[in-house]
């Protein structure tokens, strides 16, 4: 073996190593049916139910209420003085594509290009990442991977359209098993004004002229109705009969998106962008889910008449501008709820997916209704998502993905004591806790 | 801090158009300065929840705050003639939130980053109170704060811990008495691992054993200058005449201060080799290090660094952003804790400075902190860490009144801060930020128009001018307007 073999063994060890600590999976088999008894269950679809029984059959929620029979041979799972709820929906996050921010090889969020809409999340979820453990610990049952959402991987370019997000549950052996839906939503990054960026060289900001900065917007958003163009052609000749085209995957990932069948998950927080954007998928007929919307207070009757949904950036972010009240985008769902804007929590980056109940409570503790508090972290992101027929309540019917809690989920020193994913139990270790746990049985150091 | 945040922050001054109001903006405060509350005589909070944090809590309980310090804490306190009482019925007080790490309140970047030793340079030098962060932390209950240098060098700038006394000038914000610091930097940020290929110059260290060296080398240098400096002032003192003093120099100054225990070293670390490594350093010169920060795998040497008697100040769950954060856990606070070290979580980044409360509550889920030790992390605990303990940090007879009121248990993520009050005034007031806010809203609205009608002018003379010398001119340049840097840490800045 030489050298240059050995120290690519070394590495491919650590590599190893540093996964295997995160590989916590822990599903128990579902031999029998399962039932918990005796919990509050906020079901999130009518009232609390005191002293409930949840029971899950083959993967799925078969009965709640107070008064439900166990099925023989049922394993049971007395939850009493503890709380039933939907495992919460992180719908912004870059679980299994990035691993450890500042290293590259561990990210896969982003790719070279301006347009790769055929490029799909759940190709490079890596179900192995200490990530999704650590979060599950926090009751997050499901989350969608967003490429080209966050981080600082904009080494490689700036994307306009990123790829396709994947809504995942956050357990199975593979990515496969891990799926909801593979094809969740087509991620554009709405083109920015930038008149300021960083070099490096001098350690200094750089300045553009905004008339110059503008113009690159302009050209961006032109790129971009282009590109739609092209696609609605694209899909025009691909649905006529006996047509003779040359096929390209880039466009025909494009046609679901055209149709109006496929959402688009457009990131912009200033108010003017998210205008330009929303008056941009009006005019192109496209399904639009605004993601960030610091500024979307600004444009809340906009939203709510052309229908847009918004996944908010971290309540706990500062507000966007100078002169912005200080708690201003913790007053925002609020404020944007009571306007009739749907709207969802995301953490925005899986290293801190397990903020988004914090999220919603610092929203919560600033006028948001504390039901819609519980909701835009489980219901509302499945219901922006389409996917609230099968999760996001506990519904006789839906997948039973819950989580059983000692106290209110939004709050910070609340545990999860079970989690349930496609209604198996499944571990809440993590990589976190096994370090705790090593380090706390470190013998003291002789003084 | 993401990508996003980044650019935001960035385009966040992007339009011409609002950086003329924004100039505006700056020149309207020139004239009208930010009110600094006036310091009542007296002051008595009523009936609150008081968690002393060193004595306990007390129910249903007032507090008499008279110059500025506490003057009496107890139940149905007798109301001195002429004091103003706050009704505090159903809140909590708790002593005001101690930032062990912050950028704020810096005029620009917070890194001398080009040379690997950056003593000499100073952030005290460079306090601006004008810094919205300032009010934003006080609503978020921050009374005081360790400002910073950034970590781009293994021996970075010094620094200066202050008050966020907001709206008086640059020179009150210190806080008078405290022990300045220096920061100093282990790790992938001052061998600058994340920043290579992206045009940052190249520079000593790129190594950790060449961060120690940086280190070693500079305290050898600092060591030999005090030498010479004791030397004459001995041979001055002995009546010598004629001597020539040795050549001062600003970069081993500062050095010398931390030998002599007169400057306290904040350290930023990550990983458990580079902790003990700076730990054997500090004791081989005889120095000691006051507090590591971040030192988010501190929990794998916690015996070593409570025998060191060197505090930790870190973060709450922040992981996985680097190689060096890969085993950060959220136990790390509880841990360190639990083995005897003096631990706070920080916040690093203005905007989480605004719930360090509910950072340091996390402890008692992760680690099973008690509600009292973790409330300590963010309030007696930094206070220890930065030697002002005997000033704030708990309510006490005696100590400064720095102090925070909340609507609910400080611990909750429901907890909103009512008021916060340093030295016994009222630096931020939720009731009056809500009763200020339409009358804010018009006046931006009134500037805005202003500068509208002033471009409008303006176009309107160039226009008349042209015509009068008949031949168009060329395109003047229009001068540029100095950017104020994007709010929070922009990119190294802080960079954690």
């Amino acid at each position: 073996m030489n050298r240059r073999h050995e120290t690519m063994c070394a590495y491919l060890l650590l590599a190893g190593c540093l996964l295997a600590v995160g590989t916590a999976f822990g599903q128990t088999a579902p031999a029998t049916d399962t039932a918990i008894t005796h919990a509050k269950i906020f079901t999130l679809a009518g009232l609390p139910i005191e002293d409930g029984t949840v029971v899950i059959h083959d993967g799925r929620i078969a009965a709640v209420g107070a008064n439900v029979s166990i099925p023989a041979g049922a394993k049971v799972i007395d939850a009493k003085g503890l709380q039933v709820y939907p495992g919460l929906f992180d719908p912004i996050t870059q679980m299994g594509l990035r691993e450890i921010g500042a290293v590259i090889a561990t990210v896969d969020t982003t790719e070279t290009g301006t347009f790769n809409p055929d490029l799909v999340a759940a190709t490079a979820i890596l179900p192995s990442s200490a990530h999704i453990p650590v979060t599950r610990a926090a009751g997050i049952t499901e989350v969608l991977a967003v490429p080209s959402s966050g981080g600082m991987d904009t080494s490689l370019g700036a994307n306009i359209i990123g790829g396709q997000a994947s809504a995942i549950h956050l357990a199975g052996w593979t990515a496969t098993e891990m799926l909801i839906r593979k094809n969740a939503a087509m991620v554009v990054d709405w083109p920015a004004i930038e008149t300021q960026s960083f070099d490096f060289a001098t350690f200094s900001r750089k300045e553009k002229p905004f008339t110059d900065a503008k113009k690159e917007y302009d050209k961006a958003v032109d790129q971009l109705a282009n590109y739609i163009e092209e696609s609605r052609h694209y899909a025009q000749v691909a649905e006529t009969k006996g047509a003779v085209y040359d096929r390209d995957v880039k466009l025909e990932a494009m046609i679901p998106v055209v149709r109006g069948e496929l959402p688009v998950l457009i990131f912009a927080d200033k108010a003017r962008d998210i205008r330009n954007a929303v008056e941009f998928c009006e005019k192109q007929k496209l399904k639009m889910i605004l993601a960030g919307g610091g500024e979307a207070w600004k444009v809340k009757d906009l939203l709510r008449s052309k229908n847009v949904p918004v996944i908010l950036r971290p309540t706990l972010d500062y507000p966007l501008e100078e002169d912005d009240a200080y708690d201003r985008l913790m007053t925002q769902p609020a404020e944007l709820l009571a306007a009739g804007v749907k709207i969802a929590f995301g953490s925005f980056d899986n290293s801190s997916a397990r903020r988004l109940g914090q999220q919603a409570a610092n929203a919560v503790s600033h006028g948001l209704a504390y039901d819609d508090g519980l909701k835009a972290v489980t219901l509302y992101p499945a219901q922006i998502l389409g996917l609230d027929g099968e999760l996001g309540t506990v519904e006789t019917g839906k997948t039973a993905n819950l989580i059983v809690t000692n106290g209110d989920p939004l709050e910070l020193t609340t545990e999860v004591r079970y989690l349930f994913i496609k209604g198996q139990l499944t571990s809440t270790d993590n990589k976190h806790k096994d370090l705790y746990e090593k380090y706390l049985n470190r013998p003291p150091v002789a003084k | 801090m993401n990508r996003r945040r980044m650019m935001v922050s960035i385009t966040a001054v992007a339009l011409l158009f609002s950086m003329i109001v924004l100039a505006g903006m700056a020149r309207e405060k020139e004239a009208k300065p930010n009110a600094a509350p006036v310091e009542p005589s007296a002051l008595l909070i009523r009936n609150a929840t008081i968690l002393t944090v060193t004595h306990g809590t007390l129910e249903r309980g007032d507090i008499l705050i008279k110059d500025g310090k506490i003057a009496a804490v107890g139940s149905a306190l007798k109301a001195p003639a002429d004091v103003q009482v706050v009704d505090a019925s159903g809140q909590f007080v708790m002593p005001g939130i101690i930032d062990c790490h912050s950028h704020i309140a810096i005029d620009g970047d917070v890194n001398e980053g080009s040379v690997a030793v950056s003593s000499m340079v100073n952030i005290a030098d460079v306090l601006n109170p004008d810094d919205p962060a300032i009010y934003r932390d006080l609503a978020g209950g921050v009374t005081a704060a360790n400002v910073l240098h950034g970590s781009a060098n293994p021996i970075g700038g010094q620094t200066i811990v202050i008050k966020l006394r907001w709206g008086q000038p640059a020179s009150k914000l210190p806080f008078e008495g405290a022990l300045p610091g220096i920061k100093f930097a282990l790790g992938e940020n001052p061998k600058h691992s994340n920043f290579r290929g992206l045009g940052l110059p190249e520079r000593y260290p790129a190594t950790r054993m060449g961060v120690e060296e940086t280190i070693r080398g500079a305290f050898t240098e600092a060591r030999d200058y005090k030498k010479n400096w004791d030397d004459y002032n001995k041979r001055l003192a002995a009546g010598e005449k004629n001597l020539i003093p040795p050549r001062r120099d600003l970069k081993l100054d500062p050095l010398v201060e931390v030998l002599e225990g007169k400057r306290y070293v904040h350290a930023h670390c990550y990983r458990e080799d580079e902790i003990l490594m700076l730990l054997r350093v500090a004791k081989e010169f005889g120095f000691r290090v006051q507090t590591l920060q971040h030192v988010l795998e501190g929990y794998k040497v916690a015996d070593e660094i409570a025998a060191a008697g060197t505090g930790a100040s870190t973060f709450s769950d922040w992981w996985a952003y680097k190689v060096e954060a890969y085993d950060a856990i959220p136990y790390n606070a509880a841990l360190m804790t639990r083995r005897g070290v003096v631990v706070s979580v920080n916040s690093d980044d203005a905007a989480e400075a605004t719930h360090l409360n509910q950072e340091a509550a996390k402890s008692m889920r992760y680690g099973g902190l008690t509600h009292d030790e973790a409330l300590k992390m963010v309030t007696i605990n930094p206070a220890i860490q930065l030697g002002i303990e005997k000033r704030v940090g708990s309510i006490e007879v005696g100590k400064d009144a720095d102090l925070v009121i909340y609507n609910h248990d400080p611990m909750s993520a429901y907890a909103v801060v009512q008021k916060t009050l340093i030295d016994g005034r009222v630096y931020f007031d939720r009731e009056k930020d809500l009763a200020g806010r339409a009358a804010l809203e018009q006046e931006r609205k009134d500037l805005l128009e202003k500068a509208k009608k002033n471009a409008e002018k303006k176009a309107e003379e160039k226009k008349a001018e042209e015509k009068k010398s008949g031949e168009k001119k060329p395109e003047e340049k229009k001068p540029e307007e100095k950017a104020k840097p994007p709010q929070g840490q922009v990119v190294l800045g802080g960079a954690r």
